[in-house]
């Protein structure tokens, strides 16, 4: 259960049971209902060709992302993910902020996820005869069973991920094929369906900031990075694997969407693949669609309740937050104080259902967490520079990857801007007010000296 | 009463019994386990 270390005092620790298979149904789970949904909106600023420029441009961020968490992960193999990294290589505001980030786009995005189950179940009895269902008690019961299923082990908590998102993944896969790729114009009808840019260049920059949900917390595999066997092997594979599976199924979903439905259409659109499904005229396919839907909002919500709790429990133990969320169970052995703290929050966040507005805040945070990888590795490759630490993986081209990440970011930001303006200042207005607690009323209670925990040399410098 | 609100029925139900069950088992924990041994972890602990 525990580890007797040199001075014969007994610690508790969290299980290395996962292996890459693990982390690769922790980041796609999260990312993939983006495909079943909300990915379409970028349809509705940029066009069908705009969401495509977004669907590649955006997957170069997040394939910077992952290349550089990937380097950062396999030499930090600690819970928190980016908030330990920005501990150790930037500093202890910049780490709160970034705990604060994952905490808050998590567990944001498990309400969206939980939210549209609800909806789901909704549109399923509204299908057999039964309208307005109340979806409160299938959200709570969403958030409940699998508070309860994280609780209990992490094992289990992410073997149920790969197996559902592997389903949702295949849905897509055989939807892909039921429209006869081969045979263009028999089912998918691109020639007539697709049109110039309708904003022009404008709508296509305007677009990125939805071209995220084809991605968005693919990041998150580095949470795990204390309950892997190997971290500086599972990381990086299950990340990069997991990028390839998205970049694979955002082509195909942009893919299959945009030769059957007009462009006016698709951008407003609520289940854009399960549409597709219905339009292919399979009621099997159909079936197959919706199921794969609630599979992927609840491996997405199963995953980030994964995340944020990880988050939680990295602030509580370096006494960022109170050091009672920093707490692991003696059997379990998952952090189970700060799992239990962010079930009310996340309930909380559904109950309002202003799912727009919890997912705006959900890509912001995970924006912010962004922009701090690409100068967080700059300041990590000059500190340690190559051969002064061992790296598990080693991103290739550096500063190019750092610097395409930034440049996107701010593209991003102005995309955001473009749209959500009041959000954007809300939450940067959120963050400072958070920063100035911190510096003001938090940081004396942390002990500053446990804090920094990797055996690393003297940084280069220093 | 129809099947669907038998289902928002049971999904309260199941809810609140799980929920509880986690909260009753974190406070036996607590109870059984000493606070420094749970939260004894370190970052990066092998």
């Amino acid at each position: 259960m525990s580890t007797t270390t040199g001075d014969s005092k007994q610690r508790i620790s969290m299980l290395k049971v996962l292996n890459p298979f693990h982390i690769w149904a922790l980041g796609v789970g999260i990312v993939l209902v983006g495909e079943f949904m909300g990915w379409n909106f970028s349809v509705a600023k940029g066009g069908a060709y705009g969401s495509l420029i977004a669907c590649w441009v955006i997957g170069l961020l997040y394939t910077c992302v992952a290349m550089i968490d990937s380097e950062v992960t396999s030499t930090v193999a600690a819970a928190g993910g980016q908030y330990t990294q920005a501990k150790h290589i930037i500093g202890p505001l910049m780490a709160f902020n970034v705990g604060l980030y994952l905490v808050m786009a998590y567990t944001m995005l498990e309400a969206a996820d939980a939210l549209v189950v609800g909806d789901l179940m909704k549109s399923g009895a509204e299908a057999l005869g039964h309208a307005g269902l109340d979806t409160k008690p299938f959200v709570v019961l969403t958030i409940a069973f699998l508070a309860w299923l994280n609780y209990r082990g992490v094992f289990t908590t992410l073997t149920l991920n790969f197996v559902i998102t592997f389903v949702a993944f295949i849905a897509i896969l055989v939807l892909f094929l039921a429209v006869e790729p081969a045979n263009p114009g028999a089912v998918l009808k691109h020639k007539e369906l697709l049109t110039d840019l309708p904003y022009g260049w404008i709508g296509v920059v305007a677009s990125l900031q939805f071209g995220m949900w084809y991605y968005l917390g693919i990041e998150g595999t580095c949470q795990a990075a204390e309950e892997v066997r190997s971290a500086g092997r599972a990381i990086p594979l299950g990340t990069m694997g997991g990028m390839m599976t998205l970049l694979v199924a955002a082509s195909l979903t942009w893919y299959i969407c945009a030769g059957l439905m007009p462009w006016q259409y698709l951008g407003q659109a609520v289940t854009p693949l399960y549409d597709a499904g219905t339009l292919v005229g399979s009621t099997k396919l159909q079936l197959l669609l919706f199921v794969a839907t609630a599979f992927a909002a609840i491996a997405s919500a199963n995953g980030c309740i994964n995340d944020a709790s990880r988050a939680w429990f990295s602030l509580g133990r370096d006494r960022y937050m109170p050091v009672f969320f920093g707490a692991i169970h003696p059997k379990y052995r998952t952090p189970y104080r700060s799992i239990i703290f962010l079930v009310p929050i996340a309930v909380s966040f559904a109950f309002t259902g202003l799912l727009d507005q919890v997912i705006t805040f959900s890509i912001l945070s995970g924006l912010l967490g962004y922009t701090f990888m690409s100068i967080n590795i700059v300041k990590f490759r000059k500190m340690w520079p190559l051969g002064s630490i061992h790296r598990g993986y080693i991103h290739p081209f550096h500063p190019l990857p750092a610097i395409t990440l930034l440049i996107l970011c701010s593209a991003t930001y102005f995309a955001t801007f473009l749209g959500y303006g009041t959000s954007l200042l809300s939450i940067l207005a959120f963050y400072i007010v958070a920063s100035i607690w911190f510096s003001v009323r938090r940081y004396k209670f942390v002990k500053r000296a446990d804090q920094f925990t990797m055996p690393w040399p003297r940084p280069k410098g220093y | 009463m129809d099947l669907w609100d038998v289902l928002s029925q049971a999904a309260w139900v199941v809810s609140a019994a799980l929920l509880i069950w986690i909260v009753k088992d974190a406070i036996s924990v607590s109870q059984q386990y000493d606070e420094e041994f749970l939260m004894s972890s370190r970052e990066g602990d092998e």
